[in-house]
């Protein structure tokens, strides 16, 4: 019968062989996430692909060296490489190297992180949401509406922006999943024509006069209140230069509550059962369609977070494209951390550090900063094809990535 | 006169011992059964046979010469050709095209010579008693024509080793007999084939020599003029097993589900069931026969609630639950052992804790409001694991990893596991080993005996016979005959089957 040969053949099975049987780093891991996680293969496979990608990105430098071209020779090659090395460098202690570096990381990394969020949690459900980018913009904008409407004391503004982007990327997703649950409309294709009608949207509201400082002709929004704004963690050390806000522990706390809400509620059961295997849903008793549309609002409002993150943390006033390509950034990083919460935290600080050393490598070594989207690129192909990892490092990575979502319409 | 031998067979993967020194011999003229249990290493050895996998040790001869196949190509023009049991012919081609596909004869300038193809399918046809139309389109065609179209593909690419794999699973009564000659056509032309299947009754008709696979070892031969189906049975599981199915006489209650004018559209918008009428009575079990498509799926899913009814009334406990969800369904004390374990009765990479819960997630004491307790859970598929004899190392392992009689043992402690009024199952032994299968059966008998009423939906003509208090024949939709258990014969279903009158 057709199940013969996954009872025959143990590739399939969950890694190694080591059902039960953990070791004493993989069991302490399990422990602290309550989860039954590869953790060997959850970890080696980013590891080694992020040691790839910056290891081609190296390689590409010294390539696209126009020195090295004119005058090839051993010299130049060793410049190059020299250069290579001091851009790398740069990538390190612009990210990790001082405090301000630090926080500059983790202020890239907060909307990282919870764009990221909304990725993985669609991709748990089967669905992939490519429409974080918009569902940024939605609830970004209903927080620069509220952020320059209202100025009440900052505890109970800030909320009530978190709320607010909440619930105006909540909608926008939605909408995709209310299509995908009531007419079968693939969520691929409709979140990216709700995409564009977001970015087209937003230049619309920045061109009326509720949105645009008086003045202005160019789209462009008033600022938002002060008391709308993230407060800034180390605001007492009175440095414009130490950027960390209030958004990187909105994101971690997100973080948790998806984690909870995966692996402890029962949602969170409907939602992976729906992902894996929506028949068995169904036959479980479960209401697929609903699930669709819950998944894709709760994916929204994530999203929505993020816009928020950036306008009230970051920008404090929203213009076209504020979401900055996080949205289409989250794909590669929910990739990355395989959809698990804990996973997307690591990528989005990888990510966040990868921004805040690019700008300081553009400015100390003329390595363009868009060098950084190569290297997230390349490591979502590695991350993509496991196969190659283990030609290149030699090593066993268990598993490969499963399903993500299903398919067209399905 | 040809000879295929196998010496030495050895594969592992990593933790199992798929094939273990395995030994195999088939000459021209000759039918070997292979016997053995889903996981007992029947599919690895064939697929090491047909270039699939590469054997960790051993050889593999034709004629006594050493052969090296790194893919089924090389097996092909070795002369080994497969029937696979899931078929893998294209639907809207006709029958030449299938059977030339990857091998055309090409005309001039490239353009598949239609004709020329026609003629040998023709000629191939005739020559082995195949009688097939060349022209007819395969998804128009039954399937046990579209089997004989398989047959004639491997016949094109000059087979002469055929390997069956489970070839009966999809066929009625009728269409094995009729496959059964076409095999005894092949032996007399000289072909030298491989007869896999976990029936035994089938591999004492039809084979010439019977090997038995236990465990990726051959546990030995028999003979079946001597052999009888518990020797193969023991053989085979490794210990003695009741064959058939021990009950006392039922002694049916008050009707539990009743069923008027079900009336459901199928998926191809085609009448699945055209107005379905019947009782299931507490302490009964109702068994459903019929050929696979006429209806019996969409009957079972309507009654659980996966599928929308069109008209007609379905009560249980004289509730009328016709438009009901499946989870008021479940609400009303019903098991549903569903057709496909794969498709719809597991998720196969969650554990079998998360399996265990998959319908009664939403319940006490898995869940509390929005919160799950998975320490409930674990307790429970601990408890099941135990009760219902399921082989795993831990409940904390994904159900893909578990065999699938494993796989079908989990499904059936959980609908089992808990108070049933009613049982609802289709196919509940399908593809399963015998010592599952006899342990299943056992469990249903008991459900039974303890009270519940139970609808046996199966395409296996021989478990409704062994398990039924009651037959009901499904055909196109309709009940065209009901039989008491233990007063009729298979032949007598078989008609009923395949839509003749009663």
């Amino acid at each position: 019968m057709t199940d013969e040969p996954k009872g025959e053949a143990p590739p399939e099975m969950n890694g190694d062989a080591d059902n039960g049987e953990k070791s004493g780093w993989a069991a302490f891991m399990d422990d602290l996430t309550g989860v039954n996680v590869d953790w060997r293969s959850a970890v080696l496979v980013p590891v080694l692909a992020m040691t790839a990608a910056l290891a081609v990105s190296v390689l590409i430098i010294v390539a696209s060296d126009i020195e090295l071209w004119r005058s090839f020779s051993i010299s130049a090659l060793g410049d190059s490489f020299g250069q290579a090395g001091s851009a790398m460098w740069a990538l390190l202690t612009g990210s990790l190297g001082s405090l301000a570096a630090v926080s500059s990381t983790l202020a890239f990394a907060a909307p990282l992180i919870l764009a990221g969020l909304s990725v993985a949690i669609g991709f748990k459900a089967g669905l992939f949401n490519i429409g974080a980018e918009g569902q940024m913009l939605m609830g970004g904008m209903v927080a620069v509406a509220l952020g320059i409407t209202i100025d009440i004391p900052v505890f109970l503004n800030v909320p009530l922006a978190i709320i607010g982007a909440m619930i105006g990327g909540g909608i926008w997703g939605g909408i995709a999943g209310l299509l995908r649950a009531r007419t079968g409309a693939h969520e691929v294709i409709t979140t990216i024509m709700l995409n564009s009608i977001a970015g087209l949207a937003v230049v619309w509201m920045l061109s009326t006069k509720f949105f645009q400082p008086e003045g202005r002709l160019d789209p462009v929004s008033e600022d938002i209140a002060v008391s709308a704004r993230l407060p800034r963690l180390l605001g007492f050390l009175d440095r414009s230069d130490v950027r960390v806000h209030l958004g990187i522990v909105v994101a971690l706390i997100a973080a948790y509550a998806i984690y909870w809400v995966l692996f402890k509620s029962t949602i969170g059961y409907e939602f992976r059962a729906v992902g894996f295997n929506p028949n068995a849903a169904h036959y479980g008793g479960m209401r697929v369609t609903w699930l669709y549309t819950s998944v894709m609002a709760l994916s929204g409002a994530l999203a929505g977070l993020a816009g928020m993150a950036q306008i009230n943390g970051l920008l404090y006033r929203a213009s076209p494209g504020f979401a900055a390509g996080i949205g289409f950034d989250a794909i590669s990083l929910a990739l990355l951390g395989r959809s698990h919460p804990a996973g997307v935290v690591a990528a989005g600080f990888l990510f966040g550090a990868l921004r805040a050393g690019g700008i300081e490598m553009q400015v100390a070594t003329d390595v363009p900063v868009d060098l950084i989207s190569v290297i997230q690129a390349l490591v979502v192909v590695f991350i993509a094809a496991p196969a190659l990892i283990r030609a290149i490092f030699r090593v066993k990575t268990g598993e490969e990535i499963g399903q993500l979502t299903t398919g067209w319409g399905t | 006169m040809a000879t295929l031998e196998l010496k030495g067979i050895t594969k592992r993967f990593p933790g199992v011992l798929a094939n273990d020194q395995v030994d195999l011999k088939v000459s021209s003229g000759e039918i070997l059964g292979l016997l053995g249990e889903n996981g007992a290493g029947k599919t690895t050895l064939m697929n090491i046979l047909y270039g699939l996998y590469g054997a960790d040790e051993g050889e593999i001869l034709i004629d006594g010469e050493p052969q090296q196949f790194s893919g089924p190509g090389d097996a092909i023009s070795a002369g080994i050709g497969m029937v696979h049991q899931h078929f893998m012919l294209v639907p809207v081609f006709s029958v030449t095209e299938n059977v030339v596909l990857g091998v055309e004869p090409v005309g001039f300038g490239g353009v598949i010579d239609m004709k020329e193809a026609k003629k040998e399918v023709r000629d191939i046809s005739k020559q082995y008693g195949l009688e097939v139309d060349p022209d007819a389109v395969i998804e128009d065609i039954p399937v046990g024509i579209q089997q004989r179209v398989e047959i004639i593909k491997v016949l094109f690419r000059h087979a002469e080793f055929l390997i069956f794999d489970e070839p009966t699973a999809v066929l009625t009564p009728q269409e094995v007999e009729e496959f059964f000659g076409i095999l005894n056509g092949l032996k007399e032309a000289g072909k030298a084939i491989i007869f896999i299947t976990h029936k035994l009754k089938e591999v004492l008709e039809v084979s010439d020599r019977i090997a038995v696979l236990r465990r990726g070892a051959m546990v030995g031969e028999a003979e079946p003029a001597t052999a009888t189906e518990n020797d193969l049975a023991t053989l085979m599981v490794g210990r003695p097993v009741e064959l058939v199915v021990n009950k006392e006489t039922s002694d049916p209650g008050a009707a539990v589900l009743e069923v008027r004018d079900l009336v459901v559209i199928g998926d191809r918008d085609q009448m699945a069931l055209a107005g379905v009428s019947f009782d299931v009575r507490a302490g009964e079990i109702v068994g459903v026969a019929g050929v696979q498509g006429n209806g019996q799926t969409e009957l079972v899913e309507a009654l659980t609630g996966l599928r929308d009814v069109t008209s007609g009334t379905v009560k249980i406990s004289g509730t009328e639950v016709t438009h009901a969800t499946p989870r008021q369904i479940h609400g009303h004390s019903v098991a549903h052992v569903p057709e496909d374990r794969q498709r719809s009765g597991l998720v196969m990479p969650f554990t079998i804790t998360e399996n265990v819960v998959l319908d009664a997630y939403y319940e006490e004491p898995y869940s509390h409001g929005i919160s799950m307790d998975w320490k409930a859970a674990r307790e429970k598929a601990a408890d099941l694991v135990e009760q219902y004899d399921v082989r795993t190392p831990s409940t904390e392992i994904p159900a893909s990893s578990l065999s699938g009689g494993n796989q079908q043992k989990v499904i059936v402690a959980r609908e089992f596991g808990r108070d049933v009024k009613l049982v609802i199952a289709s196919q509940p032994t399908r593809g399963i080993d015998v010592g599952s299968i006899e342990y299943i059966h056992e469990r249903i008998v008991e459900e039974r005996d303890e009270g519940a009423a139970l609808l046996i939906v199966s395409t296996e003509l021989d478990e409704v016979l062994a398990l039924s208090d009651r037959i009901l024949v499904m055909f196109d939709g309709h009940i065209v005959a009901e039989y008491q258990g233990g007063s009729v014969t298979a032949a007598e279903i078989g008609l009923s089957m395949a839509g003749a009158a009663p």
